[in-house]
């Protein structure tokens, strides 16, 4: 016969009001088994856990029934309560009468009825319990990090400089992300290469820091701790080993006006290329769509219709024929960090009806330009040289319009969400602008100005106080181009006044999305996405830089929208976490996993088929003289996470969660 | 093909030109047109003003009657009565409330499975019929004139994109005509405000037609009898207020049946008060070697 312990808890009035836990306490003191029963106030409480401890030793216990809230709150510290008295911790269960019961009910007396049904179903499953000890798993003390931005980089060298090693693995030929390619920033207006370059070249540098630049991840496989990534290096063109960074391919290169992605389209670049001078790793990659010899090829021409950089290299680096290569890496932790993109008018839209803000002529109208492209006019390194200038002709406008709110929060466009950064990046951009054009005049429509942020209440007020930029609360209807000018028809809502401006350059903050393929590399580490394809956290307020699958962590905005001080709180989050996974020896892991019993295996595989996580594999089963008489399932502990779908599956019934196992199931059942 | 057909009370009236060419035109493409056996008011105008019941009941008599008549689908050449049909399907599908006041007042069986299109989609989905058989309007610059119900409300039309339709460019392509780019496809041209608010009329439809004038527009295109009448119609009272502008409004279904060859006296094209008699002479002339104007 069981000697189980059940202690029910009041908790202060939750419980108490509506459930007589007396009566509880009374009537499971009467089951078959049940050597004591007693009801406290505070059961989580010091003397309550004590309560709990006494019981053990008195009462020599062999079982322990918490009849309280729900195990998420406070599963642990009675299991840990029974573990110090000596019981192996998985003899001790929770009974839900809280969230389950008292919260829910207002019936005193039928609410007292379920609780006692419902702690006496755990009181049978308790009977049927069996001590279970923790699974113990070894760590690889590597962490891949993928995307390098400025999350990227900041999580990577948090992890490199607490002493673990980081692969970062970045798909453009140069780290960097969005923020190499910012003017200023808000709301300091510091210089974004200025803060940057130095850290994209400590990552580079770092002796703990492996990176694989232009490259992208294949697949990914294994568990926390143990995860196995392979890594395609795209092929550049150019051999990283030999290649001193010089430049005289780029010279040499005849191909000189294909529109550079950096300048966001503003300015030029050869098919040989460096995104831009302070690129890391400064390795230039050959852009093969542009590049002559390529398009060439790609025609079936039998001979080769260029070379010319294979000719000035010195070096010997240049290698049309590399092919793209791949690396496994092992790693014990994943951080992503893939960064955004910024909505694009008049081509593939979340919505598949819409272009998007047709009515702005945004590509149509050379002078409508997003904020990206007037980051890369301000930028001093940019295709001005950090003079504001019209696309079109080259002139200096002395009238811009900036609208706000291009995509963001605009359902009908298929993306509800504000996007964060436009507020305050647009006030940064009229400060620009006044600064380097004294008698222009800058206009924003907006719908509201959300700085919500250290100093940016404070920055955005300045430019409408101090910097004279013109705020309008409204919408705006449609751009129209009108010889030099582009007309704005728009509407101030506060004056109740339509608006029209001859604007000379339009600007549209236009929203943040996540990155194209972001979907997929999310099924790859499987983990879980929002249907605008930003990274779901494990919580959004408690698990941040979580995400639902144990050892990846995601940061910056990939997540959601974020500015630069957010993506680095995030990144140094996610790389604390890592650390914090690498301050252990052995990861220890609940042991609710699934059990194949090996002997009854019939082999069907229908486990393998359901599993979500992957988590079983086939085994040989030998004789001694190590034929294979038969494969079974096996249940990788490590990759299990205990949802029972296997359990459910199994027509021979052989397979069995640990803790949680039919016999104990139905007998939880017949006692309700 | 056979296309159910719902004329509606212009095409019996102002717009008969556009219920002309519409017939010419179907004829030459093999497309049947079945009308609705005892068609009746799409609720435009006066009802949906005073009665938005009585509004969608109107229109979703048109389309139980065409379900009856085993159509799949109805084509409204007016932009209004497209729009009162659409309106009615959708809220018949999406207002359950609505759709019981409505069903008894129908007094015959009602399933909603009738799609309602514009002519400007049916010609679309034509596009390459008409191209194959066109002969190509080469040198004709025409301004395409959408107006407001053709593309919106969005959830409503299902057509196009209702801030930068390209519909009726690619069937004015299809034709050989060159599209020409503009600011003003989609401004409002006074609508339903003809009789009542000419002021108004005038002074929207002289913005409308300047900047098609001004991109190199020798006619406007459009698909909807109101735009039609009011780009027509006042086109006298715009110039008095200003430079002449003599823009010939066409159906798109005219443009069409000029590539096609139609016979002219079949497209109505004598009923407009702008002559289109100069742009007609300049298609009879061989075309001159002229690049468009790069614009936009």
């Amino acid at each position: 016969m069981s000697r189980i312990g059940v202690l029910v808890c009041h908790c202060g009035e939750n419980i108490g009001r509506t459930v007589d836990c007396a009566k509880v306490a009374h009537a499971l003191g009467e089951l078959p088994g049940v050597a004591h029963a007693a009801d406290y106030k505070y059961m989580c409480s010091d003397p309550g856990q004590l309560l709990i401890k006494q019981a053990i030793a008195e009462k020599k216990l062999d079982g322990v029934v918490v009849a309280a809230c729900s195990p998420r709150m406070h599963e642990k510290t009675f299991r840990r309560a029974c573990a110090s008295a000596g019981m192996n911790s998985f003899l001790c269960e929770m009974a839900n009468i809280r969230e389950h019961c008292s919260w829910i009910h207002e019936d005193r007396e039928r609410a007292t009825e379920k609780a006692i049904a419902l702690a006496r179903a755990i009181v049978e499953k308790v009977k049927r319990n069996q001590p279970l000890s923790p699974i113990h798993i070894p760590i690889e003390r590597r962490a891949l990090v993928i995307g390098g931005g400025i999350a990227g980089i900041q999580a990577a060298l948090d992890v490199a400089d607490g002493g673990g090693q980081v692969v970062l693995v970045e798909k453009e030929p140069s780290i960097g992300g969005h923020m190499s390619q910012l003017s200023e920033t808000f709301p300091t207006l510091d210089c974004s290469q200025c803060i940057l370059t130095p850290r994209m070249v400590e990552a580079y540098q770092h002796p703990n820091i492996k990176l694989l630049a232009y490259s992208e991840v294949e697949s990914v496989s294994g568990y926390i701790g143990n995860f196995e990534v392979k890594v395609r290096r795209k092929a550049r063109g150019v051999d990283e080993t030999r290649c001193n960074g010089c430049g005289e391919c780029q010279k040499a290169c005849p191909s000189k006006k294909i529109p550079s992605e950096f300048e966001q389209g503003l300015g030029k670049r050869t098919a040989i290329y460096v995104p831009f001078p302070q690129a890391v790793p400064n390795i230039p990659v050959i852009d093969r769509a542009n590049c002559a010899l390529f398009k060439g090829r790609a025609k079936g021409a039998k001979k080769q219709a260029c070379g010319l950089c294979k000719d000035a290299c010195g070096r010997q680096a240049v290698d049309f024929d590399q092919q793209d290569s791949f690396v496994t890496e092992k790693v014990g932790a994943i951080v992503v960090a893939t960064g955004y993109q910024l909505y694009t008018i008049g081509k593939a839209q979340p919505s598949e009806k819409l272009k998007g803000y047709g009515e702005y002529g945004y590509g149509k109208i050379p002078d409508v330009i997003d904020g990206l492209q007037f980051e890369r006019l301000a930028s001093a390194s940019g295709p001005t040289g950090g003079k504001i200038l019209r696309p079109s002709d080259g002139k200096e406008p002395k009238k811009i319009v900036f609208l706000q709110c291009i995509g963001s929060r605009d359902p009908a466009k298929g993306i509800e969400y504000c996007s964060k950064i436009c507020c305050m990046y647009v006030a940064k951009h009229t400060m620009l602008y006044r600064h380097k054009v004294h008698d222009g005049k800058a206009y924003v429509f907006y719908m509201d100005v959300r700085a919500g942020g250290k100093g940016y209440e404070e920055f955005a007020r300045r430019a409408i106080e101090e910097e004279g930029a013109i705020y309008l609360r409204g919408r705006v209807s449609k751009l129209e181009r009108a010889g030099e000018k582009i007309k704005v028809y728009g509407f101030d809502t506060l004056s109740g006044r339509p608006m029209v401006i001859d604007a000379e350059m339009v600007v549209l903050a236009t929203a943040m999305r996540p990155q194209p393929g972001i979907e997929t590399l999310a099924q790859k580490l499987s983990v879980s996405y929002d249907g605008h394809g930003f990274i779901n956290e494990a919580h959004p307020k408690l698990r941040p830089v979580e995400t639902n699958t144990a050892g990846v962590f995601v940061a910056g905005a990939c997540q959601a929208p974020r500015d630069i001080p957010d993506s680095v709180s995030m990144a140094s989050g996610a790389a604390s976490k890592v650390l914090g996974l690498f301050s252990h020896e052995e990861l220890e892991r609940d042991p609710t996993v699934a059990v194949v019993d090996e002997a009854g295996c019939a082999g069907c595989f229908h486990c393998e088929r359901v599993c979500p996580y992957g988590a079983v594999e086939r085994k040989d089963v030998k004789n001694r003289e190590g034929v294979v008489l038969k494969v079974v399932a096996s249940v990788n502990k490590g990759v299990c996470q205990g949802c029972g779908t296997c359990q459910a599956t199994c027509p021979s019934k052989k397979v069995e969660l640990q803790g949680f196992t039919d016999e104990q199931m139905f007998a939880v059942i017949s006692a309700l | 093909m056979k296309v159910g057909y719902f004329p509606g009370c212009s095409l019996h009236a102002t717009a008969k030109e556009l219920d002309l060419s519409l017939k010419a035109v179907a004829a030459s493409l093999g497309v049947e047109l079945e009308e609705i056996r005892d068609w009746s008011c799409c609720g435009a105008s006066s009802a949906h003003a005073t009665n938005h019941l009585l509004s969608i009941a109107l229109s979703a008599r048109n389309l139980a009657l065409a379900e009856a008549q085993g159509l799949t689908q109805v084509m409204a050449p007016c932009a209004a009565c497209f729009s009162r049909l659409a309106t009615a399907r959708h809220e018949m599908a999406h207002d359950e409330g609505q759709a019981q006041l409505v069903r008894p007042m129908l007094a015959r069986p009602f399933k909603n499975a009738v799609e309602v299109q514009n002519v400007v989609a049916l010609l679309q989905g034509l596009a390459g019929e008409i191209k194959a058989r066109a002969t190509p309007l080469a040198g004709l610059k025409v301004a395409c004139y959408y107006g407001c119900l053709l593309v919106r409300p969005p959830e409503i039309a299902q057509f196009d994109d209702p801030e930068d339709p390209t519909s009726m460019e690619q069937v004015v392509a299809a034709t050989g005509a060159t599209a020409v780019r503009w600011s003003r496809r989609l401004d409002c041209c006074g609508a339903g405000f003809s009789i009542s608010r000419v002021g108004s009329v005038v002074r929207l439809g002289r913005a409308i037609l300047e900047d098609a004038k001004a991109a190199g527009a020798q006619a406007v295109v459009v698909a909807c009898p109101m735009c039609h009448s009011n780009l027509d119609l006042r086109q006298a009272a715009m110039e008095a207020r200003g430079a002449s502008l003599g823009l010939p409004i066409l159906f798109l279904t005219q443009l069409v049946g000029l590539a096609l060859k139609v016979p002219r006296e079949s497209l109505g094209l004598e009923r407009h008060f702008v002559s289109a008699a100069g742009v007609l002479e300049a298609l009879a002339a061989p075309a001159p070697e002229q690049r468009p104007a790069p614009r936009g």
